[in-house]
């Protein structure tokens, strides 16, 4: 069964959104890396990017594929994670903590509302 | 609508991810494709490869038959060898790539691409004419395959056959490389050749549908100590690209000879006319236009991909060429991959770029194979 954790929102597209103050965590969930399997290379977006909800701002390649990765919401790229450009095994091993993509700080809260809760999340993956 | 193979449910209980290829419904991966991979090159997998076709080719005219549609020169095998070869066309493209064995006189067991049984078929039906001295048959339907590969795979396949002096069957771990033998499953004559696609020792079992469920079962049950697990598509194509094993549709199309591709050595032009001789006999001598050459990233790079543009080291404006296959190497954790570039230009120590979404990432040409076995 799929990790889920509870205090965190979910994009369809399966990004996660740890919210802090005006800005968020963003990274892909239990369920994506499994789906992904062996992610050999993270491509992240550079700092002081500008994004917009739904729009592509990483990549992801694991053996097989490569996978774009959506922003959740719309904002600028504050920070991006090394570690995990670096050791992009991380994405499969720790999706919610080391493996985490950017900090972006938010320019439209209200979406966050269009996210999903963690039980829905949890009811989309594993039904 | 996808055919599956007899091994289908087999998947299905191993938890299996499945993906489409060449019109089949295969496993792509049962747990990981580096896991997979990973044990083929230290212990041993098994793969489900019941997709690829088997034609026969049997009566007095079938070896001189197969000499004019093959590339190889099917002569130099005794029965109960076999050879990788090449068909090709008048211009000297490839139809397929397979394995032709002798099986006994005048009795000829081919093994095609999965991708390819359709058209081979017909342009095999085609060549074949009014002659009567040789009847082809397409068994595809009636067979079914396994491939077990790893450096351990010695240690159990004896157990998995009734093999060795008593059942007047040489031992497997006796024979070698590219020798068949007939052996017995369970009451069920199976043919297993000492071949396969990862650059490691193994075999490849071909069997009856109704068989093959049982020997992938015995195998699994008696490679367990060895440490064997069932390996999928995915980690079939990174092993056989680390070892420059090529690939139909993606090194090889009708539009590419074997010589472009690097495959000249099964090419002879000792044995008289065949299909496809004018072409390969002059690019034999004067050399081919394009080569097929392999390459690794020099630093961290995304895996290089099919499609992908390599570019001149000098020149970011000159694409001379494009990638066939490509994938970030399990053993050495480092993007590698095949390409066609001019002749000239195919060079071991070159350096290239490879165009990755806009960006252009180092890669030096290398000789094949990329990975080569440490002993």
């Amino acid at each position: 069964m799929t990790n889920v954790p509870s205090d965190l929102k979910y994009a369809t597209s399966h990004e996660w959104v740890r919210l802090s103050g005006d800005e968020a965590v963003v990274g892909i969930t239990d369920h994506a890396q499994h789906e992904l399997t062996d992610v050999v290379f993270v491509e992240l977006p550079s700092v002081g990017r500008k994004v917009k909800a739904g729009e592509t701002c990483a990549v992801v390649e694991s053996v097989k594929t490569a996978s774009d990765i959506y922003s959740p919401v719309s904002g600028e790229i504050v920070e991006i994670n090394k570690a995990v450009s670096e050791n992009p095994g991380l994405v499969n091993t720790d999706p919610y903590q080391g493996g985490w993509f950017y900090k972006i700080k938010l320019t439209d809260a209200a979406e966050l509302a269009k996210l999903l809760s963690a039980a829905d999340y949890a009811a989309k993956v594993n039904a | 609508m996808l055919k599956r193979t007899a091994l289908f449910e087999c998947h299905k209980n191993l938890g299996a991810r499945l993906i489409e290829f060449g019109g089949w419904e295969m496993p792509v991966q049962y747990t990981s494709i580096v896991d997979e991979h990973l044990a083929v090159r230290s212990h041993a997998g098994i793969f489900d490869i019941s997709h690829m076709g088997q034609f026969f080719v049997k009566g007095a005219g079938a070896e001189k038959f197969l000499n004019r549609i093959l590339t190889n020169d099917i002569r130099k095998l005794q029965n109960g060898q076999g050879q990788y070869t090449l068909m090709c066309n008048e211009t000297g493209g490839v139809i397929d790539d397979l394995y032709a064995y002798r099986l006994a006189e005048g009795n000829y067991f081919l093994i095609v691409n999965a991708s390819r049984i359709g058209d081979d078929f017909a342009w095999i039906s085609k060549q074949t004419g009014d002659a009567e001295d040789f009847q082809l048959e397409n068994a595809s339907d009636r067979y079914s395959a396994v491939a077990v590969q790893g450096p351990r795979v010695f240690e159990f396949i004896d157990q998995c056959f009734e093999t060795g002096e008593k059942a007047g069957a040489p031992a497997i771990k006796s024979l070698k490389k590219n020798d068949i033998v007939t052996a017995n499953f369970d009451g069920t004559q199976v043919l297993i050749g000492v071949t396969g696609y990862t650059g490691e020792q193994g075999v490849e079992i071909v069997a009856p549908n109704q068989v093959i469920q049982k020997i992938w079962e015995t195998v699994l049950e008696k490679g367990k100590t060895s440490g064997i697990k069932p390996a999928g598509l995915g980690a079939r194509d990174t092993l056989r690209t680390e070892v420059c094993y090529p690939l139909y549709g993606h090194e090889l199309n009708e539009q590419t000879t074997p010589i472009e591709a690097g495959v000249g050595f099964f090419v002879s032009l000792e044995k008289g006319d065949f299909i496809g001789r004018t072409v390969l006999e002059s690019q034999k001598k004067a050399g081919p236009p394009r080569k097929c050459v392999a390459f690794k990233m020099t630093g961290s790079s995304p895996p290089p991909r099919p499609h992908y543009r390599i570019i001149s080291a000098e020149n970011a404006e000159d694409a001379i060429g494009e990638v066939v296959s490509g994938t970030q190497s399990p053993s050495l954790n480092i993007g590698i991959g095949m390409g066609y570039v001019p002749a000239e230009q195919a060079v071991a120590g070159r350096g290239i770029q490879i165009e990755i979404r806009g960006k252009l990432f180092p890669a030096t040409i290398v000789s094949k194979p990329i990975y080569k076995k440490v002993n």
